[in-house]
């Protein structure tokens, strides 16, 4: 086989194999979601972050905002902070409040967030500051079980 | 063999498997030492590329299809007792990019080009070309080892990328146009359960492992082999048994690494 050919050839494969890579990663892979564009960081602390995750989506109105990035804990006060990076198109009120919510009912957790009515909006590095921590199943079922509790004892009387 | 002879023996095939294993570890660091003045060559390692990558297609292609039809087929029954057939896209994707992909194409690529390597390396073994070589001064680990060894390393990812990008399709030609599952949902699902660095990524690492492995056993057995047909005959049976072996531990091992630790 002539040396030019056999070139040819193995570009081809060569081609071949790189656009499977790339269709698996574009195709079949969540590689377009989010990551093209600039973005801005905010933080939010929680009392619980609950199953939340690094790469978790932050939504607002169920649209796809932004990535978590970062979670740690405050040494001072003891609360989870959640570093998350915004798309920088979706500018949002300072009076913006977070939510841990559960996609489905026992699926993933994601941040959301509902925009308040202020005129000033939250810049990079800026805090929400209003949150409310994940529902957490045991938390919740001791409730219920202290309530039933406490129902009973009230009808005895 | 009387009983005497049992120790021995025993201390004898132990002593020379590690001194096998050894010579196996130097012929690895030679090869890898032979790498970067192979890639000025690199007119070598394509002539290499075409004989181990493009002749492998058609065999990586047709199993590629066929694994995704069986995974589309077998995952609808089972998937569908449980009302989440939907899921077939996720299941198809990521069965074939975090394990089918590189295993079976690294068991595919020991049998096809690892054996055409061992064969090559032996014939030329007992055909007396390497030492005709090393007569003329010229190295053949550097001129006829070093570039298979770099060309089974780019061929093996490759291979494998296109073996998973055919099983999905595959899956998607049973799943939703004989089986009739929603496409939007076939692709939805896949998308946002099949994460480019974790899986894809980590299955791409795979296949390059499993590449210096298959490639590596291939080349030391050929290199090694009997300057017999026998000989040749041998050292081929071996190269598909201990690549096929070392395939599915490292398989293991790289699974227990990249897939059980939670993030």
């Amino acid at each position: 086989m002539g040396r030019k050919a056999m070139e040819t050839l193995v570009g081809g494969f060569v081609l071949l194999g790189t656009l499977a890579v790339v269709f698996l990663a574009l195709k079949a892979a969540n590689l377009t979601s989010f990551n093209a564009g600039p973005t801005y960081t905010l933080t939010a602390s929680f009392d619980n972050i609950g199953g939340l995750k690094v790469r978790a989506p932050v939504k607002s109105a169920g649209v796809t905002v932004g990535r978590v990035t970062a979670i740690s804990l405050d040494p001072k006060t003891f609360q989870g902070t959640v570093t998350m990076q915004l798309d920088q198109r979706m500018q949002f009120p300072d009076d913006t409040s977070a939510k841990i919510l559960t996609a489905g009912l026992l699926g993933d957790q994601y941040l959301g967030l509902e925009p308040g009515g202020s005129d000033q909006n939250l810049n990079d590095g800026g805090r929400i500051k209003m949150t409310q921590s994940a529902v957490v199943l045991e938390n919740l079922i001791g409730q219920f079980l202290y309530n039933r509790a406490a129902e009973g004892g009230a009808e005895k009387k | 063999m009387t009983a005497s002879d049992l120790l021995p023996t025993l201390g004898r095939v132990a002593l020379s498997n590690l001194r096998g294993m050894g010579r196996s570890a130097f012929f690895l660091v030679e090869m890898l030492k032979q790498l970067p003045p192979t890639l000025l060559r690199f007119h070598l390692v394509a002539a290499q590329i075409h004989a181990i990558g493009n002749r492998s297609l058609v065999i990586i292609a047709a199993s590629g299809l066929a694994v995704g039809f069986v995974l589309a087929l077998q995952g609808y029954y089972t998937l569908s007792r449980y009302g989440a057939a939907e899921s077939l896209g996720l299941m198809v994707a990521l069965s074939l990019v975090r394990e089918l992909g590189p295993v079976v194409t690294g068991l595919l690529f020991a049998g096809r080009a690892g054996t055409s390597l061992t064969a090559e390396i032996g014939l030329m073994k007992a055909g007396e070309q390497l030492a005709a070589m090393e007569m003329m001064a010229v190295d053949p680990k550097g001129r006829v080892l070093a570039p298979r060894f770099l060309a089974g390393i780019i061929a093996m990812p490759l291979l494998a990328a296109i073996f998973s990008a055919v099983g999905i399709l595959g899956g998607y030609v049973v799943g939703v146009l004989m089986l009739g599952i929603d496409p939007g949902a076939f692709w939805s699902q896949m998308q946002s359960g099949v994460d480019v660095w974790d899986d894809v990524g980590n299955g791409v690492i795979k296949s390059v492992v499993f590449g210096v492995a298959c490639t590596f056993v291939a080349l030391y057995q050929g290199y090694e082999a009997a300057a017999t047909p026998e000989g040749v005959a041998q050292a081929t049976t071996r190269t598909v048994v201990v690549s096929s072996l070392a395939v599915l531990g490292l398989d293991f091992v790289l699974t227990a690494l990249m897939f059980s630790a939670p993030h």
